[in-house]
């Protein structure tokens, strides 16, 4: 251990600075690697999926308010409910979840990038093309369908022989690549690059969340990817994958879709629970109480995810005994979650509560989630799950879910991060108001549907006959969709004031204790001019004043800290991309081969030269006179062994 | 500015090998996923079969065992080059990379040319019923798994021929040898599912 009192110089911070700057300029905007700017942009372009996603929410609402109202037709009707449906779970949840792991696991881990940056930058394009792709489809009357499922025999060619149904599926592969690197880059992210003293031990709770989701993510969402691919299969080429006539299946669409599907909810509601632990501690200004409980809860709940799909194909006959298997399996689940909501109590009963407006959502989302569960518990039996499946009540339990699980989660993240990001805060007074409206809005909307359903208003059908005496709950409910559309806007019009007329943030404004706080707001291009290390769960609560910086990283080149995986030992440093505008390109030909392989599978031939070669051109290093690194010495070995401990032993 | 404890980093080696690099997980990433996309290929299949009195369905004959089976031995024998390369990559050995990585290309040229003998003698039209298209699906998986390892490895080999080699190139050659054991290993359950399941079922 050295002391030195000049790191680093006002002349380094400056190099470190332009070091890790991505160009400026239109084009260099394409060339964009920053974690922080993608991470900006996933959560930008997500939510405006969730504006665009709430618009078809409230079109439905609209035409739903009074029987027999002919706003929409039903082909329309049809569109509006599929693309609602996939918007918000391929567009907004995932990518909004994971637009907040971009942007804040390096800060909370104490790294200076993201690993794999170029990738993660690639994942943005395919989420803005894809979301192109699919809001283009719906222009050009071509949006799915078949809801956001697409069950066959319906989305088969025969049932549907537009190209609605290949949207939906070309719409999936999209996201779902985007996903996947996301979910690699995080977890290496948070495996290989933890600031030094940061055990598996001391991980922040948020970082906890973002990792088991991310190792959900791997194992889910390759269902729906063969699923996807599958169909298109049986519409383009002809195979029979679902076709009962020849040897196939219908039912087997639905497992590998609710093999992904179900695990999707927990990819959700998971990164949600992590927000819900990092805001109470904050507020409870003590540590998280059974941390270990928790984390083993999201661990089990990861688990317990995949052994529940087909508690969604209940009415479709399945043996008995599978039934049965699957209610105590969608029973037992909720014992997890009911641990992690008695240690969130434990946290706030046993520090000093203050209610600032992220803590006003948590304590909404305890509201709304536990509604949420108990339909949950309720569904999970055969009997009751027979009787309401397709009917509102369905649609109440999930939104109770979701939303509250997610949505009131992420706002409480919103406004708990958004002086970090933008280096301003949001208005506390016109914030109690969002809250307000959004939580009044939410219950007028989505608690009658609860009775609408038990009622017997099936889901899916674009309106009802006067008769049926759903008039007046169906009119409450669009009231407080109209509520809760005055919320979000609202909120949209503050975020967008404070921008420019926030009061300015300081650099920990809520006093909280984990690393993203320990930089500036917002952060420098570095993250951290002086990488931290660490000596406790909560850093800047427990880290003694004496607690060494990392030095002996280049300034002039991108210079990464490798740790160890389980202790986060400094093991070696690396040089890390410069920003590249072939992710971009490469995202482009994937894109075209993508909508070309909607109508011929010479497309995926054709369509794979050009992907070939914007990836040769990613991959291709720089010479040195181009900028690149320069050439080894031949003769002389710098990297160690494979089995050579690490040659610093600097600890 | 103050007096500042310090953890100096600067002696630190720039890169590592193996599971030290974030390669190695980024890889491992990679292999998870598509041996997911594997797994859930074969339980398709096996659901398929649950689904049908007989199998394969309609009579159909069983794939033929030749260019299949000889596929596999000279898979299993490119682990033996896969090796060499890799262990010339944790060398640092430019020479020894440069021979064990071609050697590898011709394997992988040998076994993409018998894949398509392997397709013509399924003896099923992917468009016939569900068993052809569980086949074709998952012997085209595979495929895709060797058509794009021998490109990358192609370009990688290139790279090693050409430059500019940076050091840490190397770390890349023991990667990819590392993908390559994966595409090889994912092979055996796709062979026995394809080729013996409808013998013995």
């Amino acid at each position: 251990m050295m002391r030195r009192t000049d790191f680093p110089s006002d002349g380094q911070l400056e190099q470190l600075e332009q070091t890790w700057a991505d160009p400026s300029g239109v084009y260099g905007w394409f060339m964009h690697v920053d974690h922080k700017s993608i991470g900006r942009r996933y959560l930008v372009t997500a939510f405006a999926f969730f504006l665009i996603g709430g618009v078809l929410a409230a079109l439905m609402r609209l035409q739903l308010s009074r029987p027999d109202n002919t706003f929409l037709d039903p082909d329309l009707y049809n569109q509006i409910f599929s693309t609602h449906g996939t918007t918000m779970m391929f567009l907004f949840a995932v990518p909004v979840m994971q637009g907040l792991g971009i942007y804040f696991v390096p800060l909370m881990v104490g790294a200076r990038s993201i690993a794999f940056p170029r990738l993660v930058a690639f994942s943005y394009w395919m989420l803005l093309f894809g979301g192109i792709f699919l809001y283009a489809s719906f222009l050009l009357n071509a949006a799915p369908d078949v809801g956001w499922f697409s069950y066959p025999p319906l989305a088969e060619s025969l049932y549907t022989p537009s190209k609605r149904a290949d949207v939906w599926a070309q719409l999936i592969t999209f996201t779902e690549v985007g996903s996947l690197a996301v979910a690699v880059s995080l977890i290496t992210t948070t495996l290989k690059l933890r600031a030094p003293g940061m055990t598996l031990n001391r991980l922040p709770i948020f970082v906890w969340a973002q990792l088991v989701t991310s190792f959900m993510v791997l194992f889910a969402m390759p269902a729906v990817m063969l699923a996807s691919t599958a169909l298109i299969l049986d519409r383009l080429v002809g195979t029979h994958f679902f076709d009962v006539e020849h040897a196939g299946d219908a039912l087997l669409w639905q497992h590998l879709f609710w093999f992904f599907g179900h695990p999707e909810v927990y990819i959700i509601f998971i990164p949600g629970t992590g927000i819900v632990s990092t805001i109470i501690s904050t507020f409870s200004q003590r540590r998280m109480f059974g941390y270990l409980a928790v984390v083993l809860s999201l661990v089990s709940t990861a688990f317990m995810g995949f052994g529940l799909w087909v508690h969604h194909m209940f009415a479709t006959g399945l043996p008995q005994l599978g039934e049965s298997f699957f209610t105590a399996a969608s029973i037992i689940i909720a014992v997890p979650t009911g641990t992690q909501i008695f240690c969130w109590i434990a946290t706030m009963w046993s520090g000093r509560v203050t209610v600032r407006i992220p803590m006003l959502w948590i304590l909404g989302f305890f509201a709304i989630f536990v509604v949420g569960g108990l339909t949950g518990v309720m569904l999970a039996a055969v009997p009751l799950n027979t009787q309401v499946h397709d009917t509102f009540f369905v649609v109440a339990h999930f939104h109770y879910v979701l939303i509250g699980g997610a949505v009131f989660p992420l706002f409480a993240a919103f406004y708990y991060w958004y002086p970090k990001i933008v280096g301003r805060c949001l208005s506390d007074r016109i914030g109690a108001s969002v809250f307000g409206l959004f939580f009044v809005g939410f219950n007028l909307t989505f608690f009658p549907m609860h009775v609408l359903g038990l009622h017997g208003m099936p889901r899916r059908v674009y309106t009802y006959p006067a008769a049926m005496g759903w008039g007046n709950l169906n009119l409450l409910a669009s009231v407080g969709a109209a509520v809760m559309a005055c919320a979000v806007l609202l909120f949209v019009v503050d975020a967008i004031r404070a921008l420019v007329a926030g009061t300015v943030a300081a650099d920990n404004p809520w006093n909280a204790g984990t690393l993203e706080w320990a930089t500036t707001s917002p952060p420098p291009n570095s993250n951290f001019p002086r990488l931290p290390t660490v000596s406790g769960r909560e850093p800047l609560w427990e880290n003694p004043p004496n607690q060494p910086v990392v030095v002996g990283l280049r300034t002039d080149a991108r210079d990464v800290l490798v740790t160890h995986v389980l202790d986060a030992e400094p093991d070696h440093r690396l040089l890390f991309p410069e920003p590249s505008v072939w992710p971009f390109l490469t995202a482009i030909a994937a894109t075209i081969l993508f909508i070309w392989s909607i109508f011929t599978p010479w497309g995926v031939v054709y369509g794979a030269i050009p992907v070939f070669v914007t990836m040769v051109g990613w991959f291709w290093p720089k010479s040195a006179q181009e900028g690149g690194t320069p050439l080894w010495p031949f003769a002389h070995r710098t990297l160690p062994r494979p089995n050579e401990a690490p040659a610093g032993g600097v600890i | 500015m103050s007096d500042v404890r310090t953890l100096d980093v600067s002696a630190l080696p720039p890169g590592a090998f193996g599971s030290r690099t974030l390669t190695f997980w980024g890889t491992l990433g990679i292999v998870v996923i598509e041996s997911t996309v594997f797994a859930l290929a074969i339980g398709a299949y096996f659901y398929l079969v649950t689904r049908f009195p007989a199998w394969p369905p309609h009579g159909v004959a069983v794939p033929d065992l030749r260019w299949g089976t000889l596929n596999t031995v000279i898979l299993l024998a490119s682990l033996l080059p896969n090796e060499l390369a890799r262990r010339a990559g944790e060398n640092v050995d430019l020479g020894r990379v440069r021979v064990w990585m071609v050697v590898c290309l011709i394997f992988a040229l040998g076994f993409n040319i018998i894949r398509a003998y392997e397709f013509a003698h399924l003896n099923v039209m992917w468009d016939h019923d569900a068993y052809g298209s569980i086949v074709w699906l998952m012997l085209g998986l595979h495929t895709t798994h060797i058509v794009t390892d021998f490109l990358d490895s192609s370009v990688l080999t290139v790279l090693m021929f050409t430059g500019p080699v940076e050091e840490h190139r190397f770390v890349d050659v023991e990667e990819n040898a590392v993908y390559w054991y994966f595409v090889v290993l994912a092979w055996l359950p796709i062979y026995g599912v394809i080729y013996w399941a409808p013998r013995l079922l």
